[in-house]
């Protein structure tokens, strides 16, 4: 197995996750006192110059993030744990084996912005992480470490698009989960319409180490546009499913054969989906593209969450892809027309492909409704789910066309 | 001020104007659907959308600001296309029976579909969902096989009557407008203000006070004001060979300074007293026992000299003067004159202290 580069999980099995003692011991909570003696501007400074981009899917600067938040009395900090990317697990191995990066990383986030409230929205599938965070919550209350930052954690309801960092706030608020347009971005009227950070765990994560080594530490790791490490869980036909956490111009190939011990039973490859359930599907063709957001979104793919499904030669991809569109017919919110009936009708046509009962006409027509999708949706959710039917009609066309009807 | 090329044309508008409100301004028509001046935003129709230079994706109008410089094409191929996809996603499951349908003729839904010529749709493979019609209140008829999801009558719910009767129940495909549990309008916070008819763009909602009787395009508005309360709420009778048909009302300022369109269950739905036939319509004085009908001079008269006499024979406090919050806050306050400067007693009272 290839050589592994931890930050976020740099403590991952070394330390017990349940005492503050051990995280302390390991360095831990020393890059929050030494934010805490910075000015505001300059802590955002450093975080802005490390580059460190979104680790939740959209790989916007954190700093640059922070620094659109305005002067404000009240502001918020908001933690997305929502991680509801099917094949994803990234956010709860971090939680759950080192509580206290994610905790330190929302305090320091928390002085740069002038906040004194964090929430950590929880995926309701985690109940167990709820549990194991407010017990950290409630040891760095007690230490007195995180200053006079606090942090609550709130939990989900199983929607996937909670994960939407707008319709998180608004379930944090206690409605419906719905995307809200933007602008307003939530770093200006966010949380009950206050200026609010959301980032998501990895994010946090990563900050301690960034304050600890530095920005130019930071920014020389991995590729250039897109520097640090991301974690990737390795899920299907792969040897080692596992989370990994490599520098970020590790390529797939590297991933898939170094890291996760190639095909599983011998098979050859077919197709990875990386990024989540939204993420395209990339062939053997494009494996030696590295795994940095932007080398991803130059092949039509994304790195998203890094989550990082393997499929074997024998996989049938019209069926997964007609899975995936049940999925995203399930999840939409059903706010707006192009995603609430886009979704229901790529699964009725995909359906009806893998049946077999479908013409080249209904791919075209499929196509123009993921076309349009993509530019018109209001959210992530619907301008993303068409993603695995593009890639795959680009890709694995054959595999279309063997079901079409003459 | 914002300076933007809209389809090649220079326009200026506001700063904080939206793209839609520039358009707007300048003469420049974008179709909606969720779109609603008087209710928090939603920018969820996605009708609106635009495209504009520079942006990757194509922006909601009513929602995104105009920004100086900017370049916007608001009828170009590919928004036409966008457009023509979301109208024939709607057309998969909307109900289209115009011809019986109150709202033909006034139905955005339908003229957008004639304008963009949806004449079908390519999504109709199935999935149209059959929603019953038959929530039994007495002024709205809830029609959702007809329902374009705009949610403008969960917000003007919300946002004017701050009744919160209804809102979204379900996801995606199965999402619909409900109640809390699914049930009737009697049995949730529902006022039967009807707000939630007055912004509807489509046949969903309807007045079933109204049905059958009439579509906008027959009907004469005279604007007048309502005489229920003393509020002075304006109204527009919607009349048909010389009948009062149904009542809806004008939002803008200028003619409902009072209520802005918003009007209460008796204003918008409690009109059928006007051509009813146990109506009075000339004044009744009873003698042996029974009514006749007399003038208004004769029965004027009649009152001012029995009045007289009471006030002669027992004094003036043996009188009261009740009056009603039917009439304006004018002649309230002439009844009290009427009372105190009149007839000579303080004994007046008003049914809005009960």
């Amino acid at each position: 197995m290839g050589k592994e580069m931890r930050i976020v999980l740099r403590n991952a099995d070394k330390i017990d996750p349940n005492s503050i003692d051990d995280y302390i011991k390991a360095g831990g909570y020393r890059a929050l006192e030494k934010a805490l003696g910075m000015e505001r501007k300059a802590l955002i400074e450093e975080v802005k110059k490390a580059n460190l981009r979104g680790r939740g899917g959209a790989g916007f600067n954190a700093g640059m993030k922070w620094s659109f938040v305005p002067p404000a009395e009240v502001t918020y900090v908001v933690c997305n744990l929502d991680e509801g990317e099917p094949g994803t697990y990234k956010d709860r191995t971090i939680v759950q084996k080192d509580p206290h990066t994610l905790l330190e990383g929302m305090a320091i986030c928390g002085h740069a912005i002038n906040s004194q409230k964090g929430y950590i929205y929880c995926r309701g599938e985690y109940p167990y992480v709820v549990e194991h965070l407010n017990r950290a919550i409630d040891q760095a209350r007690r230490k007195g470490v995180l200053g006079n930052f606090d942090i609550e954690v709130r939990m989900g309801g199983g929607a996937y698009v909670c994960g939407e960092e707008t319709a998180l706030i608004e379930s944090i608020e206690g409605h419906r989960g719905e995307p809200r347009f933007k602008p307003p971005f939530p770093g200006v009227a966010g949380l009950w319409a206050e200026p609010t950070v959301v980032n998501n765990v990895e994010t946090f994560a990563n900050l301690p180490e960034i304050l600890n080594r530095g920005s130019e530490w930071f920014k020389a790791i991995g590729a250039a546009s897109y520097p640090g490490t991301k974690v990737l869980t390795l899920t299907g036909d792969v040897v080692n499913r596992v989370a990994i956490e490599v520098p970020t111009d590790t390529t797939i190939r590297q991933v898939i054969y170094e890291f996760g011990g190639g095909i599983r039973n011998g098979k050859k490859f077919k197709a990875v989906q990386i990024g989540g359930t939204s993420g395209g599907f990339i062939p053997e063709s494009l494996l030696d593209t590295p795994i940095d957001f932007d080398s991803m979104r130059g092949i039509g793919a994304t790195l998203g969450t890094g989550a990082v499904l393997v499929m074997d030669e024998t996989r049938d991809i019209v069926d997964i892809v007609t899975r995936i569109a049940k999925f995203f017919e399930h999840e939409s919110c059903g706010k707006c027309n192009p995603c609430r009936e886009g979704t229901f009708r790529n699964f009725e046509i995909m359906t009806k492909i893998n049946r077999g009962m479908a013409a080249v006409q209904d791919v075209e027509k499929m196509s123009l409704l993921c076309k349009v999708m993509q530019k018109a949706c209001l959210c992530g959710l619907g301008q993303a789910a068409p993603g695995p039917i593009v890639t795959t009609l680009q890709h694995f066309r054959h595999e279309y066309e063997r079901k079409l009807l003459a | 001020m914002v300076t933007l090329t809209v389809n090649g044309k220079q326009i200026q508008a506001p700063k904080g104007s939206t793209i839609l409100e520039a358009c707007r301004l300048n003469g420049i028509e974008v179709p909606t659907l969720c779109y609603d001046p008087d209710l928090r935003l939603a920018g969820s129709c996605r009708m609106c959308l635009v495209e504009v230079k520079g942006r990757p994706l194509f922006l909601a109008s009513c929602v995104a600001p105009a920004e100086n410089g900017m370049v916007v094409e608001t009828e170009s191929t590919d928004i036409v296309e966008a457009r023509r996809v979301v109208l024939e996603l709607l057309a998969a499951r909307h109900d289209f029976n115009c011809q019986t349908c109150e709202k033909n003729g006034d139905c955005k839904f339908q003229d957008y579909c004639y304008q963009y010529g949806v004449k079908e749709s390519r999504f109709t493979d199935g999935g149209r969902h059959v929603y019953p019609i038959d929530d039994p209140n007495p002024f709205i008829e809830r029609d959702y096989n007809k329902c374009v999801m705009c949610t403008r009558c969960v917000r003007a719910c919300e946002d004017i009557t701050n009744a919160r009767a209804i809102n979204v129940e379900n996801r995606g495909h199965k999402a619909k407008i409900a109640t809390a549990f699914d049930g009737d309008l009697a049995d949730s916070p529902c006022v039967f203000c009807g707000q939630c008819v007055m912004v509807c763009p489509v046949g969903a909602l309807t007045s079933k006070v109204s049905a059958g009787k009439g579509r906008a395009y027959e009907v004469e508005k005279v604007v007048t004001t309502c005489t229920y309360c003393g509020t002075g709420c304006t109204l527009e009778l919607n009349v048909k060979d010389n009948k009062v048909v149904g009542v809806t009302s004008n939002r803008s300022e200028e003619y409902s300074p009072v209520n802005k369109g918003a009007l209460c269950v008796k204003g918008r739905f409690g009109w059928d007293f006007i051509h009813s036939s146990d109506r009075l319509t000339t004044p009744l004085i009873k003698e042996n026992g029974e009514f006749r009908e007399a003038s208004w001079d004769e029965a004027l008269d009649l009152v001012a000299t029995r009045l007289q006499a009471i006030k002669e024979d027992s004094g003036p406090d043996s009188m009261a003067v009740f009056t009603s919050a039917r009439i304006t806050n004018e002649e309230n306050y002439l009844a009290q004159k009427f009372t105190r400067a009149v007839l000579g007693t303080n004994n007046v009272d008003h049914c809005a202290r009960l």
